[in-house]
């Protein structure tokens, strides 16, 4: 039995709108927050409503910060909801994430490395106390300069892949597959799953990471790197027959370096998984490489019995406009379905008695 | 591979404030009276990364772009820009036709495109320098196999 269509409660849907705006505004006495400061000032709620929107525009996500209250679900469900408003011009030509120009790198298997470990602005070595001066508008000491000479940053897997230790990048030149385009089909090959997991639900994605280090389908991981940087991205518009840069985006990429594989004809190696985020989104981008190595289990010849393992499990549920979509729809009216179980139940129970 | 002098010029374009545009455009030659040809309109490019990072491509996520195309005299120029900002794309599109035009080109190199890379030298130079004050060396502690 499905949802059946109800009309009216046209005014009283109106008069709730009209109470959401004044309630979205709060007391008149204290500022109207602008776009611009959550732009600035909660630059982590914006990347993750721009990587569940799936969609990177900073102004776009603060807006929808603004008009969703904060609620970050909802505000990447209206990004989503403006992306399908626009015509797509062109795919970018892959992002050359080792070109990026880090703000942040560090990896957890080598102390000394080229390009070193940079920090960057992280959290990771605050004690997660309140900081009452945030309260009275305080300005922060300027943050210390140091002389930056050049210096080559190459990746750990290459540094490993010298010897043969990893598993090697694999390109293929193929047409990847488009989950907004054709609805995702089982087996998803790697390509639609790392679409999936880079617009899902961080909290999905990262209880699903959780669960793998716990023992719910092993996989010993070990961060081989994370950086947070600027990307360029580059399109070669048909017009101009040559790439140009667009922009730059800021990215935060995961190297998950994981125990080992091998088989008859390749001797034992470290596998891999990956990870990436719009934005500084460490969080997330180590969540999903976990999960990407998770999902690559059969791939790898490991048993799947975990539910990280699952592809259909994990990309059937990842995406949290969907499933806030399905668990939302039971708001609606479900009168004329109610009505015939509650028959049912009814005739049930005469005819027992 | 090494990019064009145009390339260089589009991606500096690309990057830059409408503000500091038309700032440096205050001492520029005024710009050729031009034709639109298509927009400015706002659209979307769909973003690829690389599994691994170097391997096989996947859609990543999409961002916004706005394009332009204009005439100005016998060139033809065009603009791609990250973002919805359509007077910017606009502006870009005229120089990329101005700086085209070998009459014109040197004028607009020194007063817009060179100031604007100066910009961005320098704002990433900024950037590195904080993140070189956080470059650190950890040390680790002797274990017991040590």
């Amino acid at each position: 039995m499905a949802y059946v269509a109800v009309k009216g409660g046209e005014r009283a849907i109106d008069n709730a709108h009209a109470w959401l705006a004044e309630a979205r505004r709060g007391d008149p006495a204290v500022a109207d927050i602008g776009t611009d400061q959550i732009a600035q000032q909660l630059g982590r709620a914006v990347d993750r409503a721009m990587a569940e929107g799936s969609l990177y525009d900073r102004d776009l996500a603060a807006l929808a910060i603004k008009q969703a209250q904060g609620d970050l679900i909802e505000a990447a469900f209206l990004l989503r909801a403006f992306r399908t408003t626009l015509p797509r011009f062109a795919a970018s030509l892959p992002l050359e994430t080792g070109a990026i120009r880090p703000l942040r790198r560090i990896s957890a298997v080598f102390k000394d490395l080229p390009g070193g470990q940079v920090l960057g602005p992280t959290t990771d070595y605050t004690h997660r106390l309140l900081d009452f001066s945030l309260t009275d508008g305080t300005p922060p000491p300027a943050a210390p300069l140091t002389a930056a000479e050049p210096e080559a940053m190459p990746r750990v897997h290459d540094i490993l892949g010298r010897e043969g230790l990893i598993e090697p990048d694999a390109p293929d030149g193929a047409e990847p597959g488009d989950l907004t385009r054709e609805p995702l089909a089982f087996p998803a090959g790697r390509d639609l799953r790392l679409q999936a997991l880079a617009r899902g639900d961080e909290g999905f994605l990262l209880s699903l990471g959780y669960s793998s280090q716990r023992g719910y389908g092993n996989n010993h991981p070990f961060i081989g790197e994370i950086r947070m940087g600027e990307v360029a991205v580059e399109i070669e518009p048909p017009e101009l027959g040559f790439a140009i840069e667009i922009g730059d985006l800021v990215l935060t990429e995961c190297q998950m370096v994981n125990q080992f594989g091998g088989s008859k004809t390749t001797p034992a190696q470290f596998t891999r998984g990956y990870g990436l985020a719009f934005g500084q989104g460490e969080r997330r981008a180590m969540a999903m490489a976990l999960v990407d190595r998770s999902l690559r289990a059969a791939e790898l010849g490991e048993d799947a019995t975990a539910p990280g393992q699952n592809a259909e499990f994990v990309l059937g549920h990842c995406d949290n406009i969907e499933a806030t979509g399905f668990v939302e729809h039971l708001k609606l009216p479900h009168y004329v379905d109610f009505q015939s179980e509650l028959e049912t139940l009814r005739r049930i129970r005469a005819e027992s008695l | 591979m090494s990019k064009t002098e145009r390339q260089l010029w589009m991606a500096t374009l690309a990057r830059a404030g409408r503000a500091e545009i038309e700032r440096c455009l205050a001492d520029a030659p005024a710009l050729p009276t031009h034709k639109r040809l298509r927009g400015p309109e706002t659209g979307l490019v769909m973003v690829r990364g690389r599994a691994g990072g170097g391997g096989a491509a996947f859609n990543f996520g999409e961002m916004t772009v706005t394009r332009c195309t204009v005439r100005a005299g016998e060139r033809i120029g065009h603009a791609y820009i990250a973002g919805r900002d359509a007077a910017k794309a606009e502006l870009a599109a005229r120089l990329d036709a101005a700086l085209q035009d070998s009459a014109s080109a040197d004028a607009f190199m020194r007063a817009v495109i060179e100031p604007l890379q100066a910009l961005e030298t320098e704002r990433r130079a900024a950037l590195a320098a904080r993140a070189a004050a956080t470059k650190v060396d950890f040390f680790t502690l002797a274990t017991m196999r040590s």
